[in-house]
């Protein structure tokens, strides 16, 4: 697969912040050596997933352009955003790429109505000449998230529900019809009841839009239920990636097993090996600053050389893994944590 | 005998600005009782009358909240109390803290962020019960720390030198140090990682076994519930839909909403298709008539808009508040 046929091509990024003040501080890696792509003709919903601090939202603000990578390249359509300089450029570049954000009570203001923000919207992106042609415009995008402008029109944010308001937001992200949707934790300030409406919408969108779509999420369970393929983070690195079944099915590198052992199944049956102990880290900051694999510190099969190496990425069928268990010389070892 | 007994409780929130006064029936006819020794688990989404009832519960009545009706006792050991009169300096001296704690979602407002972990414990005991020897005292939190198994040095740590998952140990670990009947659990691993909220929640469990007490915990997580929890209560709009042993809430629930809540849950290994409720929770300054779930239930009747449903008791220990199920008992 060359360049061109790639909507997105992250390559090789890394993204450190300094801490500290003008004299010592330290350097935070917060997105190290990630490498991802999608497909331009097979719409796909990949999903980034990954404890608080994994560097999730980092990645995402890189794919919108709101930071630039350290190093690495990050190429939308073949087209490395660092060369997107002048405005018209960006707006091309954000029209194909709309964010959805985490809590929609905060994603609008709540003394402004909301259609207001469809209609400016459609507007800004002259998806539409005048005010007459973006009712048409926003009404489409309305119905292609279930509602009508009917329903919206001169209301306020807290006159809609958490899952309609959510919708809306959706539906404004739809206008200047993106190829792309990154939605950073959709749904989890939605309520339990209407939580399923949003997950399902980004498959229709997919379906129907042909809309590619990063699912930005803590949430295992969701993410097994829409997403094509996933990527684990951990302080900054992909350590798993592949198709979503493989990875969460049978898990090869140890922090996602753990991870996957720890989301609680909601039934009562497996209570008993739920409350197993683990061992957790004392302080936020070790892991980042650790040489080698950030995963030794806790992982139950370590080597001497995972403190030291960081491990190198190792294909295993149909997926990707970062953990020296999967490496040639460690064969024996690999076979034997195989669940 | 119970440790807390609810009857028939309604706390309304009243406001009156500009003569317009308004009530949001938060908390309307709920009544259940808390067993020594359980986990009891209350689910519900957002905005169900979870966090008005714990306040109600623990005796934290501040205007608009009032109580309308109801009664709330305690009975620890041959003492029982009456929370709905008693003075704000008895339930300060007598039960907050001893009897009564309180684990919240965001452990960093429990914690000083200008001292160190050790001068919050001194802090709580001092005031509670005074400290005539130090030396013993430090010893007697440090036993205590590491019982819960939390290393020593967290008690030499300003909170912003700790993990999020280890502060709210920490605040667990200082809600039980005079080993309270009955701690009251508020959402405490809503904003954590899995694997954190894991190690959080085997604590509280394992604090449970220890000391054989009481845990009310409040979560909207259904799953957290599934694998911590002895009893559920199922809140709606206010009221109780369905109360039962976790087993029977999970492998047989009864009320439509309680349904819906536990067979739209996603998990791995499982993609079968899953679909919202239609509609939104009701708006409880202005609550539907009869039974407050019928504008969303797919099993809707004539009765259930005219007549609010009675909670029955269909099996032990599983209550239920649906006309279907008054109509056809098990």
């Amino acid at each position: 697969m060359s360049a061109a046929d790639k909507l997105l091509d992250v390559q090789h990024v890394t993204v450190e912040f300094h801490i500290g003040g003008l004299v010592g501080g330290s350097l935070l890696v917060a997105v190290n050596d990630v490498s991802f792509s999608l497909d331009m003709d097979q719409p796909e919903i990949f999903t980034l997933a990954g404890e608080s601090g994994s560097g999730k939202t980092t990645l995402s603000r890189l794919l919108l352009r709101d930071l630039e990578p350290t190093r690495g390249k990050v190429l939308f359509e073949g087209r490395d955003l660092a060369t997107v300089r002048n405005r018209s450029e960006f707006k091309e570049f954000m029209k194909k790429v709309q964010p959805v954000f985490q809590n929609p009570f905060e994603t609008f203001s709540p003394l402004r109505r909301v259609d207001a923000y469809l209609f400016d919207t459609a507007l800004n992106f002259e998806m539409a000449p005048d005010h007459q042609t973006a009712a048409r415009v926003v009404e489409e995008a309305l119905r292609n998230v279930g509602l009508s402008l009917e329903e919206v029109s001169n209301r306020y944010p807290h006159e809609l529900s958490g899952g309609q308001i959510q919708r809306v937001s959706v539906a404004r992200a739809l206008i200047s019809q993106p190829k792309l949707i990154l939605a950073d934790e959709p749904v989890s300030m939605v309520d339990a009841s209407l939580r399923m409406e949003i997950v399902n919408l980004f498959r229709k969108l997919r379906d129907e839009q042909r809309v590619s779509v990063i699912y930005i999420t803590h949430d295992l369970a969701t993410a097994y239920y829409i997403s094509d393929r996933i990527g684990i983070m951990l302080r900054g690195f992909i350590i798993e990636s592949g198709p979503v079944e493989d990875v969460l099915d049978r898990p090869l590198h140890p922090y996602t097993q753990l991870l996957k052992e720890s989301v609680p199944e909601p039934a009562p049956k497996e209570r008993e090996s739920w409350a197993k102990h683990i061992s957790l880290g004392t302080t936020e900051v070790k892991e980042y600053s650790r040489a080698g694999c950030k995963f030794a510190g806790r992982c139950p099969h370590v080597m001497e050389i995972c403190r030291v190496v960081d491990p190198p990425d190792v294909q295993v069928e149909r997926r990707t893994v970062k953990c020296y268990l999967y490496t040639e010389h460690a064969e024996p070892a690999a076979a034997g944590i195989q669940p | 005998m119970a440790l807390l007994s609810v009857e028939n409780l309604s706390a309304y929130y009243r406001t009156e600005i500009y003569g317009i006064s308004r009530t949001v029936r938060a908390v309307d006819g709920v009544s259940f009782e808390l067993k020594p020794n359980e986990i009891y688990g209350v689910a519900g989404e957002s905005s169900c009358g979870k966090t008005t009832l714990i306040k109600v519960i623990s005796g934290n009545l501040k205007p608009p909240l009032k109580v309308n009706s109801g009664s709330v006792s305690y009975h620890f050991g041959i003492h029982a109390v009456d929370m709905l009169h008693i003075s704000q300096e008895e339930l300060r001296r007598d039960l907050r803290w001893k009897e009564i704690s309180y684990v919240m979602q965001g452990s960093m407002s429990v914690l000083n962020p200008v001292r160190k972990i050790i001068r919050t414990f001194e802090d709580i005991v001092d005031t509670h019960e005074g400290i005539p020897d130090k030396k013993r005292f430090f010893e007697q939190v440090r036993e205590h720390v590491n019982r819960l198994g939390l290393p020593s040095e967290v008690l030499t740590s300003y909170p912003h030198q700790l993990s999020g998952g280890m502060r709210q140990r920490v605040a667990i670990a200082l809600a039980t140090v005079f080993h309270p009947r009955l701690i009251i659990a508020d959402e405490p691993t809503t904003a954590l990682d899995v694997v954190v909220q894991r190690g959080v929640l085997q604590m509280i469990k394992d604090i449970q076994a220890m000391s054989n007490n009481t845990v009310l915990l409040v979560t909207h997580d259904m799953a957290v519930h599934a694998n911590v929890a002895d009893r559920v209560m199922i809140m709606y709009a206010g009221r109780i839909a369905e109360e039962a042993p976790t087993e029977i809430i999970f492998n047989a629930p009864l009320h439509p909403y309680t349904q819906h809540l536990i067979h739209s849950l996603p998990m791995i290994g499982e993609r079968s298709n899953k679909v919202s409720l239609r509609g939104a929770p009701p708006n409880l300054a202005n609550p539907p008539t009869g039974c407050r779930f019928h504008e969303r239930c797919p099993y809707v009747m004539d009765i259930c808009r005219t007549e609010v449903p009675e909670l029955v008791t269909v099996q032990d220990g599983h209550r239920v508040a649906c006309h279907l199920v008054k109509e056809n008992p098990l």
